[in-house]
This record gives structure tokens, C-alpha cells and sequence, in this order.
């Protein structure tokens, strides 16, 4: 078994949709391997497929070496699985949850035990141990369903949107978590619409868009082969989409330093690598022309503009949290 | 196992597949269930209980006055055994609609197990397994109200559990294929109004199927709960005859013939 997961032409259809089509990756043992993408990119039609939930529709899928549609069982036991929605048992309690969890992997009594006070306090839930589950934050809940999914120490742990609908702050408590089971060097696949969730966790990732694979490689590579390392939006004055003309006219000022560039409703993104002087000099430039400018900034490039510059969409726009956590 | 076109049909597809079972893992669901039952089971048992009690009062104590004999028996004792039947037919299927509605849908309880070693079928026999025992609690329960009034004659009442057993099963599946198609909370009121309440007024507890016109009476004959109380009525009372083992045939068919349905029915509704 070289890889943990690997994934060869994997296609998913319902009915005559085509949810996933074709995709190849591999995931290698220890690493943290993302799934980026918007909603309805296929990413948790693919997870669903790993972790034997919804049949392969063609294609080869192998997690931990097993044929996951003919040796669901073995494979699932050695899995740990945190779904996009939370799935506890909501009567009962905390504790109960994970011996309750324990049993679906046949862990005798006593194993079961130490397994759920260790998650517990690794999960930093002690305090919650006999509380009610429907009586938590959502927080809380989420941490507890990271946690049951460790019960069987698992060779792989899943995470569909770890963290999606959860304030910064428990974002944060969940994302440290998550890196010290990888420092222990436990196996992750993770999709996520949450850029910086991508670039804090993953060693590599692959960018999904309408089912297909659209890039991968470790985001710092994603960032430096497709935007460069800074990134200059220049705001412009004027109400509706801003001429060609004057893009251009940005672009042949910029001549070289120029690495690629997005056009956003009135914001022309140019990405670069070198901001500050690619910065001063537009600025200058377009004093000298005359160019009203509404605002101009400079910041790091992002994954986000990677998935901006591969499809021409933000991620996840209507609600713009993958914008607002930059 | 490919991906078929959706339709009504395709909740039917697989049917002819043995199904994935592991013993102990729907035992571990089922143990699951009964955790969640420990924490309500005196509220829970007491409101199943007393409906069927006051109907005992209302019509053995208050009617039965009026009636002096129904086949040879006291209305009382006519009436008493079909009454353990229905509560296990009750507890049964609200455990098996809303219940299961709820732990399949809003809580995704069934999605979290099978995301474990547990496989979708396993669920369901767990789920089949608790709405029988619901069904044998529940029964119990009044068998020992029916003891206390000293209704039960004879110590063959103990063996009522036996067509209690399959008459609780087989409610349990009809109710999860109900569950399996149905789209909301709400459509469970037509399951209850259409083919409930009518089996609990018309299929011989209150009165005997006889007294229905005859072009009709084959309707209740085709109820689970008819050939139950045909068969627990005589156990209670202590008056056997051979002729109930054919009702008691009928229970151990009707479970084994649609057992298959709601395992493959849910999986269908659930995995895509």
C-alpha cells in the first residue's frame, strides 16, 4: 500500500448529473490532504465515496489498500469520520455518545473507557463529560463528533467541512486540535470552503470545481505558480465594468512585474512578485495620466485568488466568508 | 452496485440481494436505542399505558354492563386481551414512524453508524429488532394490568409473547416502509388515520369480525392485529384449540415475507 487513499477516474453520477468526474489523487500516509472548493464543487460527493457511504459509480477507489465497495466493513473500520452535519446522539450524554460510538467498532468495555476519557480531555471536553448533547454550543458538539471519530483510532480521519457555521473562535480551538493529531502524524483528508482552514492544515490540496480537479500541489506552490506573492487591487471610480482599454493600459504600466491579473466588477486585481514597487509605480502612473483611483492596496496573495484566477468565481460568494477571513 | 436512474421504483432495487447483516453490530444498534429509552422510559410507559386503560374502564366496567355475552364470554374478557395487542400495536408503530423518522432525517442518527463498521441494513434490523421490543414491552405491560384484574385464566397466558413477538415485528416493518416513503411528519397522520385506528375499531377487539357485513370481513382478516388478538384472546382465557396455530402461521409469514422491504427501502431513500 503506497498511498492511503487512492483515487483513479473516480466518477460519481445521480442520475444524469455528474457530481464527480474522473478525478485522479492520491493521498500519502501522514499527510493532511485537502479538498478545496465551492459548494457543489464534488467534494463531499468524493468523501461520501471514500468513506463508503454512497456508492462509486465508476472508477477506482482504494482506502488503506481495500476496495471500499466490496470491503466496506474493514475498511470503515479503520476510518474515523466527521460528516458536514452533525450526527451525535442527542440524548444522550457526552461520555455516552463516545461509548455508545465505541460499541459500532466492538471495542470491549474497558478499552472503550480509556479510549473516551483520553478523547475527552484531548478534545478538552472533561468538563462537559455527563452533560446532555443537545445542550451544547455548536462548538462543542463539533469537537465531540472530532472526537468520536478517534474512538477506533483510526488510520485515516475524514473531516467534511470541519468547521463550516462555527464562530472564529471555535474555528480556531477545532484547527489546533486538528494539527496536533497531524504533528502525531495521523492521516487527514479534509474539503473545506474555508481558505485559510486549507493553507493552515493541508500539506497538499487539490482545487475542485463543478466535479473536476482544477489544480493541485501544497498551497504555497498553488500561490506562487498561479498569482505570485502579492497581490495590488486597484479600485477604480467608475460605476459599471471598467473598459478594456484602461486594463490594459494598467497591465503595459506594469509591464513584466505583471504575473497574472483579475478583473472584478470595478476592481482590477494585478498579482505579482514584487508588490511595493509594482504598487508605487501604478500609483504613479496613474497620477501622471490623470486616473482617479477610488483606493488602491497591497496585500499577500492568497489560495483564494488562486481559486478566484482558476474560475473566474469567489468561493463560496453569496455569504463571502472565504473573503472575510482573510 | 451501479447508480440507477431515480424513480419510485428504485426503493425497490436490491431487493433481491441478501442483505449485509452483522448480529452483534444490530445488537450494538439496537442497544443504542434502548440507552436513549432508558432516559424517558416512566414518562414514556405511562402515557402508553393509561390510553389503553382508560378504554378497559370505558368499555369493560362502563359498555360491558350493557353486554352480556360475546361468544360465550364477559365483555371484560372479551375485550382485555385484544387491548394488549393494540398497546404493543401502538407502542410499535409511533416508535417506528416518528421515531425513526426522527433519527433517520432531522438527528442523522443513522447516518452516524453507518459512517462505523455498521452497515445500513444493520441499522435496520436494529431498528426492527427495538420496535419489536417496544411492541413486547408495551404488551407486557397491560398483560400484567389484565393479570391484576384477574382476567387471565389460565398460565398459557404466558405465551401470548410468542404471536406478540411477530405481531410487533411485522407492525414494525409495515410502519418503516411507511417511514421510507414518507416525505414529512405530517403524512404519518394518514398512515395512522387510514390503517391504524381502523384496525384498532374493527379488527376484533371490540367487537367480532363476524358482525361486519360480509363482503368486508376478508378487510380485517388481512390485519396483523386480527390473527394477534385470534390467537392471545384463547391463550389469555385458557381455551385453546389447534385452529389458532394457522392465525399464528399467518404472523410468522407476513413478518418473513416483507422483512426484506424496509432494510432495502431505507438504504435506497438514504444513500444516493
Amino acid at each position: 500500500m503506497e498511498f492511503a487513499i487512492e483515487a483513479k477516474k473516480l466518477t460519481k453520477r445521480f442520475g444524469h448529473f455528474t457530481a464527480v468526474n474522473e478525478i485522479d489523487f492520491s493521498v500519502k500516509y501522514g499527510e493532511c490532504f485537502g479538498l478545496l472548493g465551492p459548494n457543489g464543487a464534488g467534494k463531499t460527493s468524493t468523501v461520501k465515496m471514500i468513506y463508503g457511504f454512497s456508492p462509486v459509480t465508476s472508477g477506482k477507489l482504494e482506502v488503506l489498500g481495500m476496495d471500499i465497495m466490496t470491503n466496506a466493513r474493514d475498511a470503515k473500520s479503520l476510518l474515523g469520520i466527521v460528516s458536514q452535519e452533525d450526527n451525535l446522539d442527542p440524548e444522550l450524554t457526552v461520555r455516552e455518545n463516545l461509548l455508545v460510538y465505541a460499541g459500532y467498532f466492538r471495542l470491549d468495555r474497558k478499552t472503550a473507557r480509556t479510549r473516551a476519557d483520553e478523547i475527552l480531555s484531548f478534545m478538552g471536553l472533561e468538563d462537559k463529560a455527563n452533560d446532555v448533547v443537545e445542550n451544547l454550543s455548536g462548538g462543542l458538539k463539533r469537537r465531540l463528533t472530532i472526537g468520536r471519530a478517534l474512538i477506533n483510532d483510526p488510520g485515516i480521519l475524514i473531516l467534511d467541512e470541519p468547521t463550516t457555521g462555527l464562530d472564529p473562535h471555535a474555528r480556531r480551538l477545532v484547527w489546533q486540535r486538528l494539527r496536533q493529531l497531524k504533528e502525531e502524524g495521523t492521516t487527514m483528508l479534509l474539503t473545506t470552503h474555508y481558505l485559510e482552514e486549507a493553507s493552515q492544515l493541508c500539506d497538499r490540496l487539490i482545487i475542485m470545481h463543478h466535479g473536476e480537479i482544477l489544480e493541485q500541489g501544497t498551497p504555497a506552490e498553488l500561490v506562487q505558480k498561479h498569482v505570485g506573492r502579492d497581490a495590488v487591487e486597484i479600485g477604480f471610480t467608475q460605476k459599471q465594468k471598467i473598459p478594456a482599454e484602461l486594463v490594459n493600459r494598467f497591465l503595459n504600466w506594469g509591464g513584466p512585474l505583471v504575473k497574472s491579473h483579475q478583473v472584478l466588477g470595478t476592481d482590477l486585481i494585478i498579482f505579482t512578485q514584487q508588490g511595493e514597487f509594482l504598487s508605487a509605480k501604478l500609483r504613479k502612473q496613474a497620477a501622471v495620466a490623470k486616473i482617479p483611483l477610488a483606493y488602491q492596496n497591497l496585500r499577500p496573495a492568497t489560495l483564494e485568488d488562486v481559486f478566484l484566477k482558476l474560475t473566474g468565481e469567489y468561493l463560496d460568494a453569496p455569504d463571502g466568508k472565504g473573503r472575510e477571513l482573510e | 452496485m451501479q447508480n440507477t436512474q431515480p424513480s419510485r421504483l428504485s426503493l425497490l432495487h436490491g431487493i433481491s440481494q441478501k442483505p449485509d447483516l452483522s448480529w452483534p453490530l444490530v445488537f450494538s444498534v439496537f442497544l443504542r436505542n434502548l440507552k436513549v429509552f432508558s432516559k424517558t422510559w416512566v414518562a414514556t410507559i405511562m402515557f402508553n399505558f393509561v390510553e389503553p386503560l382508560l378504554y378497559l374502564w370505558a368499555m369493560g366496567f362502563g359498555l360491558g354492563v350493557y353486554v352480556t355475552q360475546i361468544q360465550g364470554l364477559s365483555y371484560l374478557d372479551f375485550l382485555a386481551p385484544g387491548l394488549i395487542a393494540s398497546s404493543a400495536m401502538f407502542a410499535t408503530t409511533y416508535e417506528m414512524t416518528y421515531g425513526s423518522f426522527t433519527r433517520m432525517g432531522h438527528q442523522k442518527v443513522f447516518h452516524g453508524m453507518v459512517a462505523t463498521p455498521v452497515s445500513m441494513d444493520d441499522v435496520l434490523m436494529g431498528e426492527i429488532l427495538y420496535g419489536t421490543f417496544k411492541g413486547l414491552l408495551y404488551g407486557f405491560v397491560f398483560f400484567t394490568v389484565v393479570v391484576l384484574f384477574g382476567i387471565a385464566k389460565s398460565p398459557l397466558a404466558l405465551l401470548a409473547i410468542i404471536p406478540l413477538f411477530f405481531m410487533s415485528a411485522v407492525f414494525s416493518i409495515i410502519s418503516l416502509v411507511w417511514t421510507a416513503i414518507a416525505p414529512n411528519y405530517d403524512s404519518f397522520g394518514y398512515f395512522f388515520t387510514l390503517f391504524i385506528s381502523p384496525m384498532f375499531l374493527f379488527a376484533g377487539i371490540f367487537f367480532p369480525i363476524d358482525n361486519l357485513p360480509p363482503a368486508i370481513q376478508f378487510l380485517p382478516a388481512m390485519t396483523p392485529l386480527y390473527h394477534a388478538v385470534e390467537v392471545i384472546r384463547p391463550l389469555i382465557l385458557g381455551k385453546v384449540y389447534w385452529g389458532m396455530l394457522i392465525h399464528l402461521a399467518w404472523l410468522v409469514a407476513l413478518t418473513l415475507v416483507t422483512i426484506r422491504l424496509p432494510l432495502v427501502m431505507v438504504k435506497n431513500k438514504l444513500i444516493k
